[in-house]
Parts: structure tokens; sequence; C-alpha cells
């Protein structure tokens, strides 16, 4: 989605892209429990989330996705700019 | 023996069980009415029999293959919960309910009167709304509304209403009217969208572009060059209304190109141009026809816009288009072999 947006690119190409940046291949992208997995391991987000250091959700979450695919987040830049982190 | 029927619906959600003739019959029908309207390709022999072959597959919830799922955006979805539902909570929470219990890829937080004209007066309250969805969630958010240029017009609106001038036969009054609102609706679309982009906003929703006709439509396509213009970090969705821009103008133009009565395929390729990230096409559910001829119908006008996009495509799917039949609450027969359609036959990139 972040890379439709940003870069207006089609799905497949999208999914490639963020397949290749995460180290998995395009099913287990798409693969719910292999991707808890790996949003747990990079602290990407999770759809259940209770409160211990992996379990990343929320704006921490996209300052790692904004760092991992390469991308600026706008609200992770403005969050930087007003906690005068930036 | 009597032929095999099959479990299937009308435009309209209500049942109804076709032979297998019957089914082609009203596939083909539909098909050729997209080909003559948008003056497109019709679908392959092999792409009809896949379509056959989804229309009629076993079992209530049909799917794709593993890896060839979409993504998702919406339109007023933050809202639904409260406006739809009738639960009274928060948007930015009903946006973290869409993300960890819907599953969704994204959701736009809108006003519950979902237009920008009644926003801009509330815009900065809104822009906290969108702040504290952002600093909770993880999937991109969007803020949404719609250009509504039926709106701008008297008594509640500034300009002369065109819909009362027309009749009276006043036809460059009328047109003087439309091209007034569009001037005054990309102003407050502007106006709002700085507010989200202050706060961080992944993107902007123009949703039911061309509800008011070709001028509804203009606004989104300026306001999206304008947004990109003042915030290039800013993305434009753009979310059509209906199958066909309505030519309540008639001679409104964007890049040379006359709006009034353009398609799916013709009108991406403005969106395309005007700087928006995606492109929502509609094509409107025939209540008084089969799910199979709506169907047909979709695939034929969808796979002609895919062809053409540069950008991504999120058809949009939801009640009453796309192939959804027209009802409140909606069958997940008909929806989840739309959704299998539209990826597998028409390769969009999202709904």
């Amino acid at each position: 989605m972040r890379m439709q947006l940003a870069h207006k690119m089609k799905i497949d190409e999208a999914k490639k892209y963020v397949a290749e940046k995460l180290n998995v291949t395009i099913e287990e992208l798409c693969d719910v429990v292999t991707m808890t997995d790996v949003r747990e391991e990079l602290g990407i987000g999770l759809g259940h989330v209770e409160p211990c250091a992996e379990a990343n959700i929320g704006m921490e979450s996209k300052f790692r996705i904004a760092e991992l695919l390469g991308i600026e987040i706008n609200s992770v830049e403005r969050f930087k700019e007003r906690a005068g982190i930036k | 023996m009597q032929e095999k029927k099959y479990f299937t619906r009308m435009g309209d959600g209500s049942i109804v069980h076709m032979t297998e003739a019957e089914i082609r019959e009203d596939m083909k029908a539909g098909m050729e009415d997209a080909v003559s309207r948008g003056k497109i390709s019709p679908l392959t022999d092999e792409e009809f029999e896949h379509l056959y072959e989804i229309i009629t597959m076993p079992g209530v919830i049909v799917g794709v293959e593993p890896g060839k799922q979409v993504v998702t955006t919406s339109d007023s979805g933050s809202d639904k919960i409260n406006t739809k539902c009738g639960i009274p909570t928060d948007r930015a929470i009903n946006a973290m309910l869409h993300e960890r219990i819907l599953g969704c890829d994204s959701v736009d937080i809108g006003y519950s009167d979902y237009n920008f004209k009644t926003v801009k007066g509330v815009a900065k309250r809104e822009a906290s709304v969108l702040k504290h969805a952002l600093n909770r969630t993880t999937m991109p958010l969007f803020y949404g509304a719609m250009p509504n240029l039926g709106f701008y017009t008297k008594p509640d609106g500034p300009v002369d209403n065109w819909a009362v001038l027309l009749p009276e036969g006043k036809i460059k009054e009328a047109m003087a009217a439309q091209e007034e609102a569009v001037e005054l609706a990309v102003k407050d679309i502007l106006y709002v969208a700085e507010q989200m982009h202050d706060v961080g906003a992944d993107g902007i929703n123009l949703d039911t572009s061309g509800a008011a006709g070709d001028a509804d439509f203009l606004v989104s396509l300026k306001a999206t060059e304008q947004i990109k213009e003042r915030f290039p970090d800013l993305h434009v969705e753009i979310g059509m209304a209906g199958e066909f821009v309505l030519g309540m103008h008639g001679k409104l133009k964007y890049d040379d190109v006359r709006l009034a009565g353009l398609y799916p395929h013709k009108q991406v390729k403005l969106a395309e141009k005007a700087g928006a990230s995606i492109f929502g096409p509609v094509v409107n559910t025939n209540c008084n026809k089969s799910f199979p001829w709506n169907l047909a119908r979709v695939c034929t006008f969808i796979k002609a816009c895919t062809e053409v996009t540069e950008i991504p495509i999120h058809a949009n799917a939801g009640m009453g288009v796309c192939g959804v039949p027209m009802c409140e609450n909606l069958p997940t027969d008909a929806v989840s072999r739309v959704a299998k359609a539209l990826i597998e036959i028409c390769k969009i990139d999202g709904l």
C-alpha cells in the first residue's frame, strides 16, 4: 500500500519490492503466519498487541517501516520535527 | 431430468436460480453492453470461461490463490462503524479497529457529513482526530471527503443552482455557475489538505468524484494537481461516483479532453495526468439485471481501464458498484466473486 502511494507501483511490483526488502517470498508476504513472525522480529507492527518489547505498533513501527522500505512516512517526519529529533 | 440451475442473484441482491445457458446468455449481453457503450474490446474466450467458472463455482465464499491478494482502501471508512452500525466510538479508535480487527490495509478518516465544503469549517478539529489515529496506527491513513459540487449552490451555497437554471433554459448561466463552483471547491479542498498535511496524513481521498457531473470531476483533477504542487509528499486517491461522467456542463475540459461522457479507461488517464497515486473506477450495478450480466459488464470495463493505466487501480466494490448488489447487507457469495473476478481477470491493484 505504501509503495503504491509513494511510488505509484502496481501491485505485483510493490509486492516484489517489499518481499525483497523483508527477505521473504511473495507467497510468504501474503501469509499471516509467516508475517506474524517477520513482523514481530522486525518490530513493524502486529494485529495483536501485548505490551512487550517485540510488539511494536503505531508510530514506533512506522519509524522502522520507513527505514526498511527506504521511504519517508509523513507522520514519522512530523513526529521527528515536533520531537526535536530532526 | 431437469437442467441444473445455479444459485446466483439479481443486481438488487435477490436470489435467482439460472441454468448454464441463461448465465452465459446474460454474461454475453452484459459484456456486449460494455463494449458498445465504452467502445472497448470484449473479454477473450479464456477470460469469459474463467468468469463463468467464478460465477458458478461451489461454495459461498470464493478466493484467490495464495500470493494473489491485493490491498484495500475505503471511503468514509472510519466513520461507518458509527454511522452505519450505530456504535458510538471515536474515529481514531475506529482506525485501530480497521487495522487490528478488520485487517484493512488503510482507512480514511472522514466527517459524517462527508464533503470538503462542510469539513472546511472544522478542518483543524478533523486534523486532530487524524493526528490521534496516525500516532496509534501502523497502516497508511487518508483524510477523505467528497468534492460534492452540489453543496455550492443556493440556497445553502454561494452560486446559482444549475439544476434550477437548466430547466429554465438558462444554459449560459448554468454553465457559469458550475465554473464558479469549481474554483470554490478546489480552494476548499486545498485548505483541508493543508491541515491534514500538517499532521502527517499519508494521503487525501477525493471520493465519489463526478457525482455532480463533469464540473465535479474537474474539481478532483484540479485539486489533485494543486495538492501535488504544494505538498508533493501528500498522495491522492481519486474514487469515482459512477461509470460515466455526466455532462451537466458539457464543455469542460482537462488537458484538452472533454470530460462529459468519459468512461473509466479514459477517466484514469486524466487522473494519472493530474498526479493521482491511485484511481478508483466505478461501474454501476443494474438492479434489474442478473449478477452474471453485471459482472461480465464490470470485467469488460475494468479490464479496459487496467490495460491502459500506469497508476494502481483500486476498483470500487461496495454496495451498488462493480457488480456488488445494491443492498445494505452485502452477500459474501457475490462480494467474494466480484473480488476474485476483478483480481484474476481485470488485474486490479486493490479494492
